[in-house]
């Protein structure tokens, strides 16, 4: 784990670049992360998904499944990709302070 | 050249007569320190009867959700050039035809930007570049899509590489062209295997007869096996020439010795239906009780060969152990003409695909979800209708469902009424 400092507050990340624990989510994680995720600068949408996939994790513990973001986001798949260009996993998911994706990957 | 590590393990592995992917490995690693420190770690692991690399990892290329399995190290410290072993699936072309011209290109470019090591291929068919750092992933991607037009595989919850057997290109048995079918699918449906939206993988796989080449019935959600529904091509004369020894059976699989093949014992009394007859001079077989499971055709193939009307018989569900235990492929469709540009198949597959989309759990594979709501409502949502070769057996539990449209009355009765003739 690796220790980084953005605008006064402290990550620990793992190679990924995902943050080790939910509770150090704040605003400045997805200032900070966003320019290695290929986005420029957020918009509203970019935090709608963000926001869904927060709300889905406190209520459920895990990240929802693709379908479930896209219905509830109303964004199609494609859509999420030109907002996030490496995806609803490694990119909104590590924006948005998620665990990392396991399983088959 | 001494290297970095002591393996006096892998060393072993050396001796004999099987090519040793360790002098493999050693010759590679006198140029590329990425080896040097694989072998260490692998010597390790034999040593601790542990794997050192961690626990997932998640990196790719922006567009895409899947294609790379990343890997890391767990003793970085002793082994810093292994410290990132990403994977990289490359989609092969279909049935690994190649020309050494871009053999060469691509392995300059994997020595320069990877450890040069391969896996030729993975069980699901790519082309698997083994072990390099996250930041070459994007200038790897850019080689392969630029200079050599070729993109990555699958990984993760989607469509995975589809594969295929020989097919037509060298096989004289194959009722459809596996080929073209794998790589217009692969063509198809590249945004189901480059952006994972299933709930969990899909594979395809295409095999050209029933002998299975590529494993279609046990290593595919969607099992596509070539087949025909006429009758086998018999040439009598060569069929006397087997029994009389002039050819070899087996096209010399069983050894190449000439010797004369008893029809009777080795063939008809083999077949698994007894359709066939062979009176010492002509072969008979009453085709509507073939089931074409290939025996005959394999023994005698200059003398046998498939009919004329072909196509494919699809089947579903194939799936390793976890989590509801092992299934090999069902048959859903019993015979379909497989011609470009493939529209009656695809109907069936992106109807299958929406079923699976919108029942399918987190992670639930195709065959687990048919296994849960049954072959009925799978039948039902890919507007399939139930067929006897559809079941090997008939159920013999009576816990038989009715649709209550189909029972007069339905499921609404009266218990007044029903008191009324029976006291309580």
């Amino acid at each position: 784990m690796a220790q980084i400092e953005y605008k006064g507050k402290n990550f620990e990340i793992d190679e990924d670049g995902f943050i080790s624990s939910f509770d150090q989510w704040c605003p400045e994680w997805v200032d900070y992360v966003k320019s290695s995720e290929g986005i420029s600068e957020l918009t509203e949408e970019h935090w709608k998904v963000i926001h869904v996939l927060q709300d889905y994790y406190k209520k459920h513990g895990i990240a929802p499944m693709v379908r479930i973001l896209t219905k509830v986001t109303g964004y199609k798949l494609k859509y999420i990709y030109e907002l996030f260009p490496s995806g609803p996993g490694k990119g909104a998911c590590k924006m948005a302070g998620l665990p990392k994706p396991t399983g088959c990957v | 050249m001494a290297l970095k590590h002591k393996t006096p393990m892998l060393d072993e592995l050396e001796k004999g007569p099987w090519p040793s992917f360790v002098t493999d490995m050693k010759r590679m690693a006198a140029r590329k320190a990425t080896c040097e420190d694989w072998l260490g770690l692998m010597e390790m692991s034999y040593e601790d009867k542990e794997g050192h690399w961690k626990h997932g990892g998640i990196v790719g290329v922006f567009g895409y959700g899947g294609g790379v399995i990343g890997r890391y190290c767990d003793r970085p410290e002793l082994f810093p050039n292994v410290a990132h072993f990403h994977t990289i699936r490359v989609n092969q072309p279909a049935s690994k035809f190649y020309s050494t011209e871009i053999l060469r290109k691509l392995c300059d470019m994997w020595e320069e930007k990877g450890s040069g090591v391969t896996n030729m291929h993975g069980s699901t068919g790519d082309i698997i570049l083994l072990g390099t750092t996250t930041d070459q992933l994007e200038p790897v991607f850019y080689d392969l899509t630029h200079e050599f037009g070729m993109d990555l595989g699958g990984s993760g919850s989607n469509l995975r590489t589809p594969a295929c057997c020989v097919g037509k290109a060298r096989c004289e048995w194959s009722c459809i062209d596996t080929q073209d079918i794998t790589y217009d699918l692969t063509q198809e449906y590249q945004d189901a295997l480059h952006r994972p939206m299933f709930p969990y993988k899909f594979k395809f796989k295409t095999s050209g007869c029933p002998c299975d080449c590529v494993a279609a019935i046990a290593r595919a959600d969607c099992s596509i096996i070539g087949t025909w529904r006429d009758k086998i091509r018999i040439d009598q004369e060569a069929v006397r020439a087997y029994a009389g020894g002039e050819l070899v059976p087996h096209g010399g699989a069983g050894g190449s010795e000439k010797r004369a093949v008893d029809v009777q014992a080795e063939i008809v009394d083999l077949c698994p239906t007894r359709c066939m007859e062979w009176d010492g001079k002509t072969l008979k077989i009453w085709d509507e009780d073939c089931v074409r499971c290939m025996h005959c055709i394999r023994v005698m193939p200059r003398a046998l060969r498939p009919g004329t009307d072909t196509g494919a018989t699809i089947l579903v569900g194939a799936k390793a152990p976890i989590l509801e235990g092992a299934q090999l492929s069902s048959v859903v469709i019993p015979f379909m003409k497989m011609e470009a540009p493939y529209e009656e198949f695809k109907e069936f597959v992106e109807k299958m695909w929406d079923w699976w989309m919108e029942n399918g759990k987190n992670r639930e594979r195709l065959g687990e979800l048919i296994q849960r709501l049954g072959l009925q409502e799978f039948l039902k949502n890919c507007e399939l209708t139930p067929d006897p070769r559809m079941v090997n057996t008939p159920r013999y539990n009576p816990y038989i469902f009715y649709d209550p449209a189909e029972v007069p009355g339905g499921w609404e009765h009266d218990i007044a009424a029903y008191r009324s003739r029976h006291q309580a």
